[in-house]
């Protein structure tokens, strides 16, 4: 498997279950595809969860960073939920863990969109 | 593919289309020799996601895709480290004119955070020109001689 993405409603936030390897190709993709098709339904709100991701190279880190400025361009807000330990160190060494607003708690996370 | 025996160094010989199926194929033979080597999970991830970026950057940057050129990926063990060298038939490039990632102008780019992971992954990495044309990436991981 490579990347399996499920979205849902919480509320007002659209949330992204992101499973399996978000790398160069067909992962990358999957996500940006996501996001686009949420900001098309006017979908704004956005909160990826990325508990079940198990690898992410330097394309993913891209797609989350395009994914970010994408939304926040277009007047939303992206936030990200549920790191694993592996995803975190790469969001740290490549100094982008203070540009997102990352959660543990998914009910915190979607009480913290304005 | 081929192994060469000398001493206490085991090296194969492997070589790749220009496909991002490669890169996949690419990180899974490293790994496998790599775990066979006995690093530890973390270096194994380690290992993995530099050998990735350097065969992305060869198929993509180097060979542009192009059928008629290969990516050669050689892999030695010996008892200190392992050392990949990932060779393709591009143009080359100097990795010191790369952009820092790291640098406030360029913490939001989409792009060019491969090869600082290879270096922050892995103990050397070097890159050097070859004849007729082409690069040699060559990437080091030392085992931890104090686990």
């Amino acid at each position: 498997m490579s990347v399996k993405l499920t979205t849902r409603q919480v509320g007002d936030v659209s949330v992204v279950d992101v499973a399996g390897r978000i790398t160069l190709g067909e992962g990358s993709s999957a996500l940006r595809d996501a996001v686009r098709d949420l900001l098309a339904k006017d979908h704004k709100k956005i909160l990826l969860n990325l508990g079940d991701v198990t690898y992410i190279d330097s394309s993913g880190i891209g797609e989350l960073v395009s994914a970010f400025t994408t939304v926040t361009n277009g007047g939303g807000q992206l936030k990200l939920l549920g790191l694993t330990k592996r995803v975190q160190d790469l969001l740290q060494i490549t100094k982008l863990y203070t540009v997102f607003d990352v959660h543990e708690s998914e009910a915190h996370a979607v009480r913290s969109f304005s | 593919m081929g192994a060469n025996w000398g001493g206490e160094s085991v090296t194969t010989q492997h070589v790749f289309p220009s496909t991002l199926e490669s890169v996949d194929q690419a990180e899974q033979t490293v790994l496998d020799a790599a775990r066979q080597a006995g690093f530890p999970e973390d270096d194994l991830h380690g290992i993995a996601m530099a050998v990735r970026e350097c065969v992305i950057n060869a198929v993509t940057h180097g060979n542009r895709y192009d059928s008629e050129k290969t990516v050669r990926v050689s892999v030695t063990r010996t008892a200190e480290d392992l050392t990949v060298r990932i060779a393709d038939q591009g143009e080359g490039f100097d990795p010191e004119a790369l952009p820092d990632p790291l640098a406030e102008e360029n913490l939001l780019r989409s792009s060019g955070r491969g090869v600082f992971l290879v270096r922050a992954f892995m103990d050397e990495y070097t890159v050097r020109r070859i004849e007729p044309s082409g690069t040699e990436v060559t990437i080091v991981k030392r085992r931890d001689m104090q686990a």
